[in-house]
């Protein structure tokens, strides 16, 4: 008990200081947690394919990172070390069902696009990792701010990657053509001079090489990221 | 007294107590949304039938709002009828004949499943919806295929999915697909079934034949197996009420 009396006599630091502010804007940057960390990379692939999944797979996963680092870092200092994973991942997958039932009873036609994506976010690295390296061993308001960046840095990632694959694969954003109607017998726009949908995109592996090419950019405008060898 | 948090006994209190609120939780909130969830469904039905029916223009003004007040206008669920697996109408409760869990139940035979055949009234002429579920590629499609006062021509359908590849097996649900179904007939004249084949040479427009989605083949073929296996049934009631 002496320990948290102490901690509580402390000079409050403001709510965004410098310190909490690099807890949001790092993982949307230098250390992203797709590109950099390369977690989560099995739902990005999944999902990448319409901007509009994209969105609110991103805004679902931002919710569980934000509750769950809030929940487990207000229980850090009770819950037993012995089976912290176990209860992390009760956390996780309680709220990912919360996520589901009030989908499907408040926006069901959003939930039935989802489908059975919303139950894997239980399998994101992101949020396990997120909960044992960061809430375990921080406040709760640091770890809000914590979860709230790396879920948008996932989420920003996800939209990044759709856009281009919904674009080239289908030709469309956000379901609004952009190159004209491809349908046989009554192209318009751009089909109408030849081009083709790249049907390559709408396949998942495409998806990684997107995240590839996001990667290599990254790396290379950002000296620091690199390895040296 | 100073609680020693890497004992055997607060590790187990702490599971149990976790368990016993997470359970409790998660068992109140699915109690709480459950009749809203299932309302949904409800709704869901109907629009899927009012958009089996609806041309294109009417169907897309159907939304969740008004599925109740439109159903109501067209449908009358008293007129509905329930087949068995030979196209004999028997007693049974249209709406509530779940085609889904009957497909899904592998203990059930084939001679107790039941076939719900909806008849809807639009500008006079009566029209017959019929509910169809088979598998696509990542999970279970269903759609409504709609027949015209003739018995034999499709004039309407609509096709749903649950985890098809967004734009391949997904495009089921879209209109151009929809169309191509469109004026296909059922029976011949001599009121046997017909069944469909999907095609991929682009040879759709020929009688008894639908074009297949690019990249969706079997989510296509899916659609193939679903329609003609649940129209086999209903075939029969048609050819012994064709006029």
């Amino acid at each position: 008990m002496s320990e948290i009396a102490i901690k509580s006599k402390a000079p409050r630091e403001p709510l965004f200081s410098k310190k909490n502010k690099k807890l949001i804007t790092d993982p949307l940057t230098d250390n992203n947690p797709v590109t950099i960390q390369v977690l989560g990379i099995c739902s990005a692939l999944a999902i990448t394919v319409q901007v509009s999944q994209g969105v609110v797979m991103g805004l679902s996963v931002i919710f569980v990172t934000v509750m769950g680092n809030l929940l487990i870092s207000l229980l850090r200092n009770v819950i037993p070390s012995k089976i912290r994973i176990i209860v992390q991942l009760v956390v996780a997958a309680s709220l990912v069902i919360i996520v589901n039932e009030v989908l499907k009873a408040y926006l069901p036609d959003i939930s039935e696009k989802l489908s059975v994506f919303v139950g894997l976010i239980i399998t994101n690295c992101i949020i396990m990792g997120r909960f044992e390296a960061f809430a375990m061993a921080n406040k709760p308001w640091p770890s809000v701010l914590d979860g709230f960046g790396n879920g948008l840095g996932y989420a920003g990632l996800l939209v990044l990657v759709a856009i281009f694959r919904e674009l080239f694969g289908s030709g469309t954003l956000g379901g609004i053509p952009i190159f004209g109607n491809s349908l046989p017998g009554e192209e318009s726009g751009l089909y109408a001079m030849g081009y083709a949908n790249n049907n390559m995109m709408i396949l998942p592996p495409m998806a990684l090489v997107i995240v590839g090419c996001i990667i290599w950019v990254q790396r290379s405008r950002n000296k620091s990221l690199q390895e040296s060898h | 007294m100073a609680l020693n948090k890497e004992s055997n006994a607060y590790t187990f209190g702490f599971a149990i107590a976790l368990v016993i609120v997470v359970g409790t939780i998660l068992a109140s909130l699915s109690l709480g949304l459950k009749d809203k969830q299932e309302k949904n469904g409800v709704v869901k039905k109907k629009m899927d039938i009012l958009k089996a029916m609806l041309p294109m223009e009417e169907a897309n003004k159907i939304d969740r709002s008004n599925a109740e007040e439109n159903f109501n206008k067209y449908v009358d669920l008293k007129n509905a009828l329930v087949l068995d697996m030979n196209g004999k109408p028997v007693e049974g409760n249209a709406f509530d004949i779940d085609i889904k869990k009957d497909y899904k139940n592998k203990t059930l035979k084939e001679s107790d499943k039941k076939f719900p055949l909806f008849v809807a009234q639009k500008d006079g002429k009566k029209l017959y919806v019929i509910p169809i579920i088979g598998k696509g590629l990542w999970g279970p499609i269903w759609g409504n295929l709609c027949i015209g006062e003739d018995m034999r021509t499709v004039v309407g359908a609509s096709f749903g999915h649950q985890g098809e590849t967004p734009g391949l097996g997904a495009e089921i649900t879209q209109q151009f697909f929809i169309d191509r179904w469109i004026g296909e007939t059922i029976l011949d004249e001599n009121g046997d079934f017909t069944p469909f084949e999907i095609v991929k040479d682009g040879s759709g427009p020929k009688p008894q034949k639908v074009d297949g989605i690019t990249g969706g083949t079997i989510t296509s073929k899916g659609v193939e197996e679903m329609a003609n296996r649940g129209l086999s049934v209903y075939a029969t009631y048609f050819k012994s009420n064709m006029q």
